[in-house]
């Protein structure tokens, strides 16, 4: 069915001398989403990468959520529709558009409008999905004391009362706390080894390799000494990732707000940024200027990597690689889709194909399901099962019993599906060459 | 200089795939370099060479009538070897799963329109629905899928003159679903064979299916249905349809989406990985570097930062006005975005298009114009860059859509381009 229904008086033959834009629609809001919204020409591109709808039949796709919501609720009376919360944020409809569609801004900003005004703040979904988006000040309790709360994460009842209670899928065993965190490591070690003016970095470590898997932290940090780096560690808040997926734009800011003006001084001091979670340097990059206007905030986005990114471009990260050895070991890896969006889906396999000893395998384009919170809801724990299967099934077919991957609630995920160990590249990449 | 290879490939459709297994065949290091999804994603996934040249009648034989083109055309440009190569590696890649190869008349298909389409290769879900074939037909259609009705389709077809009997059916897909749910949905059900209740018994999707069109079948012989019978299973939801049905079943290729194209887009992805070429993807080339008329490097903006990508010898696949290789705008008019190479057109944009929409289409023309070993050229008919080429969409001169030869222009060019580029960079090497 064709768009304009109506006929128009528009005739193409009759020359215009100066363009005039017709104001179609009031631009009363902060972002102008028109010239987005106008780019789709309805090739469906994204529809075919996502991954929900291909497993949840109420839930109508990017291409509604996007550009078509976004022109409906452009009538006073229209609504943002409630399967705005279906979408798990992987963001893979971006990476397809050929038209540069900025579908992921537009689901953030519904998204932000529809749990700010047409949520009951006071339900227990609201509540559910305030915490698990402010996951950093949880777990910067919980790791003051982490033998205790991991017993406690640990029983029975508490993830049967966080089931009823909070609508906290009890199938999953939540993530146990580190006994040191990255930062109290940091701290013991005296900072950093390597003072160097001329090659700095500042560390994003984000909130699960700092309370959860400092071991990441921990490669970055002598890998990057390895080659020559001065590495700071800023402080930091969490990089809103889970607060974008759930609507805390809010929140997002208060924590955003922090990030730009610290790391924003580590830039003037020389330094670029690191991260790695793909996810937390997608939100630095992307999600940030998009979302919020921050002083400093684009100086930010363009100053941000991902670690072996970096690497990559600033060092002969490939020769490094290639006249090193490891034990032998294979991984099964899985590309995160922010990863994909940030153009590192093939970084990892590329790299350590030349790898002596490593042998790694990617298993294939599918999304791993979880999308961080997403998958922690008792309501989305199935749908996010479902799409989860296809990597799995890709993973037992690969070769040994160990996963690889950048982001920490896909390794979650890889984990809760086959029981696979699973590793984060810098842990490979330390073994190959730091040590 | 982290990132350095002997060639790199822009673009990852057809054109650019083919075009970089071509050149890693020469034992050159390749790299591609892709943006976002191909238009592959929405392409028929049927392969044509030559299906019309200025009349309504359907060409017979395609290399027949290539004496037939003008001289600015890519296949006079690259000639027929160039286009009999394309589609050897063509096939060499895709194996069985696609038909076509044994001759070199054009095939007849039908399409989601219920029109007749001449094509090169088809793919091998699709060859029972073949239209010279004399044995009876039912063309199915869902209830669900607003975009296609098997009883117009049927219609259609029938009003074409096909020589066989020909019914079309509106059957409900196995489960339930919403107003709106994406074929992807559908796809995915028959894909993994979900349960789904069906008249009160819970079974697999494809039985489900099967069951619901059986009492339609009659004494036709074969049934189509749209291009959604599965994805990395496709071939299983095939066999188990026809063995529940006693029927042959084959696809009918459909607009947006289309699997038969995102199927095709995999097998390319794996056939560039399987070549040992390395793949970037996500990030567009924005720019470049060059010296003496010679490129050094492109700009990949990885989100932001400008990263240099090294290497001897470049391919230039980013495809058409569709794919955005090709731009155009009031200030600039038609531009090449990257290189900024040479596109002829009229200044006057209301030269650009014909006012019958099925018309000779100016646009429809626009692209680089190339040498024979397919670098762009510059108005005074220099190449661009001597170690620069094309393949695929990018190149103009010819409407590959009225005429139904994209796929052979993209893939003649490509393993021109593909070729030069890798030999081109082995004398570098040696040079060094």
């Amino acid at each position: 069915m064709s768009d304009a229904e109506q006929a128009s008086d528009f005739d193409p033959t009759t020359q215009v001398d100066e363009f005039e834009p017709v104001d179609v629609f009031p631009s009363s809001e902060d972002m102008d989403l028109r010239p987005g919204a106008d780019n789709c020409y309805k090739c469906t591109s994204c529809d075919t990468s996502c991954p929900v709808a291909e497993v949840d039949e109420d839930f109508p796709g990017p291409k509604f959520q996007g550009p078509e919501q976004w022109r409906l609720k452009r009538g006073e009376d229209v609504d943002i529709d409630d399967s705005i919360l279906s979408c798990s944020n992987c963001m893979r409809c971006d990476d397809a558009c050929p038209s540069s569609v900025p579908l992921s801004q537009m689901h953030n900003t519904a998204r932000g409008e529809y749990v700010e005004e047409h949520m009951d703040h006071n339900s227990i979904e609201y509540l559910r999905n305030r915490m698990l988006s402010n996951y950093r000040s949880l777990a910067s309790i919980g790791s003051k004391i982490p033998r205790i709360s991991n017993f406690f994460l640990g029983l029975g009842i508490t993830s049967t009362l966080g089931e009823k209670l909070m609508g906290i899928t009890s199938e999953r065993e939540m993530p146990e706390f580190a006994h040191e965190t990255f930062r109290q490591w940091w701290k013991k070690r005296g900072g950093a080894q390597v003072s160097n003016p001329d090659k700095r970095v500042a560390y994003f470590h984000g909130c699960y390799s700092n309370f959860n898997t400092p071991e990441v932290g921990k490669a970055m940090v002598r890998v990057f000494e390895s080659f020559g780096y001065e590495v700071m560690v800023p402080k930091q808040q969490c990089s809103g990732t889970p607060m974008f997926a759930n609507g805390m734009l809010k929140d997002a800011r208060r924590e955003a707000e922090v990030n730009v003006r610290e790391l924003g001084k580590a830039i003037e001091n020389g330094a670029d940024v690191i991260a790695s979670c793909t996810s937390c340097s997608m939100a630095l990059r992307q999600e940030y200027p998009e979302l919020f206007d921050i002083e400093g905030i684009e100086d930010l986005s363009e100053h941000t990597y991902e670690a072996m990114e970096f690497l990559r471009i600033h060092e002969d990260l490939h020769s490094a690689i290639r006249e090193s050895e490891v034990d032998p070991q294979s991984f099964a890896y899985h590309a995160p889709c922010h990863a994909r969006n940030q153009g590192l889906d093939r970084q990892a396999v590329e790299l350590f194909r030349e790898l002596d000893g490593a042998q790694i395998e990617d298993v294939g384009e599918s999304c791993s399901g979880i999308s961080g919170t997403y998958g922690w809801k008792s309501e989305k724990y199935e749908t996010s099962m479902k799409i989860g299967a296809e990597m799995f099934d890709h993973m037992e077919h690969a070769e040994g019993e160990v996963g690889m991957t950048e982001c920490p609630t896909c390794a979650m995920q890889m984990n809760h599906g086959t029981g696979y160990e699973i590793r984060h590249p810098l842990e490979l990449l330390e073994k190959a060459v730091a040590n | 200089m982290a990132i350095r290879e002997d060639v790199i490939v822009i673009g990852g459709g057809l054109a650019g795939s083919i075009a970089a297994i071509e050149a890693a065949e020469t034992g050159a290091s390749v790299r591609l370099v892709t943006y976002k999804k191909s238009t592959l994603r929405h392409a028929s996934g049927l392969i044509d060479v030559l299906g019309y040249n200025g009349s309504d009648d359907p060409i017979a034989d395609p290399y027949a009538a290539l004496d037939e083109l003008p001289d600015d055309h890519p296949y006079s440009v690259a000639g027929e070897a160039a286009i009999r190569d394309g589609l050897e590696r063509f096939d060499e890649v895709v194996g069985d799963q696609y038909q076509g190869g044994h001759t070199d008349t054009n095939a007849l298909l039908p399409t989601f329109g219920g029109a007749v389409k001449p094509t090169a290769r088809y793919p091998t879900s699709t060859a029972a629905g073949i239209t010279s074939d004399t044995r009876s037909m039912l063309v199915v259609g869902f209830r669900e899928m607003t975009e296609y009705n098997g009883q117009m389709l049927a219609d259609h077809l029938e009003a074409a003159g096909v020589p066989f009997e020909v019914k079309g059916v509106e059957c409900n897909f196995p489960g339930t679903y919403a107003n709106d749910s994406r074929v992807t949905r559908f796809t995915k059900r028959l894909d993994n064979d979900e349960d789904v209740d069906y008249e009160g018994t819970t079974m697999g999707a494809r039985e489900a299916l099967a069951k619901e069109i059986e009492p339609h079948l009659g004494d036709a012989e074969r049934v189509g249905l749209p291009a959604l019978l599965g994805d990395e299973h496709a071939d299983e939801v095939h066999n188990d349809l026809e063995r529940h049905l006693g029927a042959d079943v084959f696809e009918i290729p459909m607009g947006p989406p289309s699997y038969p194209g995102m199927r095709l887009a995999d097998t390319l992805k794996d056939a560039v990985d399987e070549a040992g070429v390395r793949i970037s993807a996500g990030n567009p080339v924005v720019g470049f570097e060059a010296e003496d008329g010679e490129l050094t490097s492109v700009i990949v903006d990885s989100k932001g930062r400008e990263v240099p990508y090294h290497a001897d010898e470049f391919v230039l696949a980013t495809g058409g006005l569709v794919g955005k290789g090709i731009d155009s705008d009031r200030e600039e008019g038609v531009t090449e975005p990257i290189f900024d190479c040479y596109i002829p057109h009229p200044e006057d944009r209301y030269d650009w298009f014909d006012k019958q929409a099925f018309g000779d289409q100016p646009f429809a023309h626009f692209g680089v114009r190339v040498d024979e070993t397919m670098r762009p050229l510059s108005a005074d008919e220099a190449p661009e860059f001597d170690n620069l080429r094309a393949a695929g969409a990018v190149i103009g001169g010819a409407d590959t859509v009225a005429e139904k030869s994209q796929s052979g222009v993209s893939l003649a060019t490509a393993v021109v381009a593909g070729e030069h580029a890798g030999e081109r960079a082995a004398t570098h090497e040696v040079h060094q």
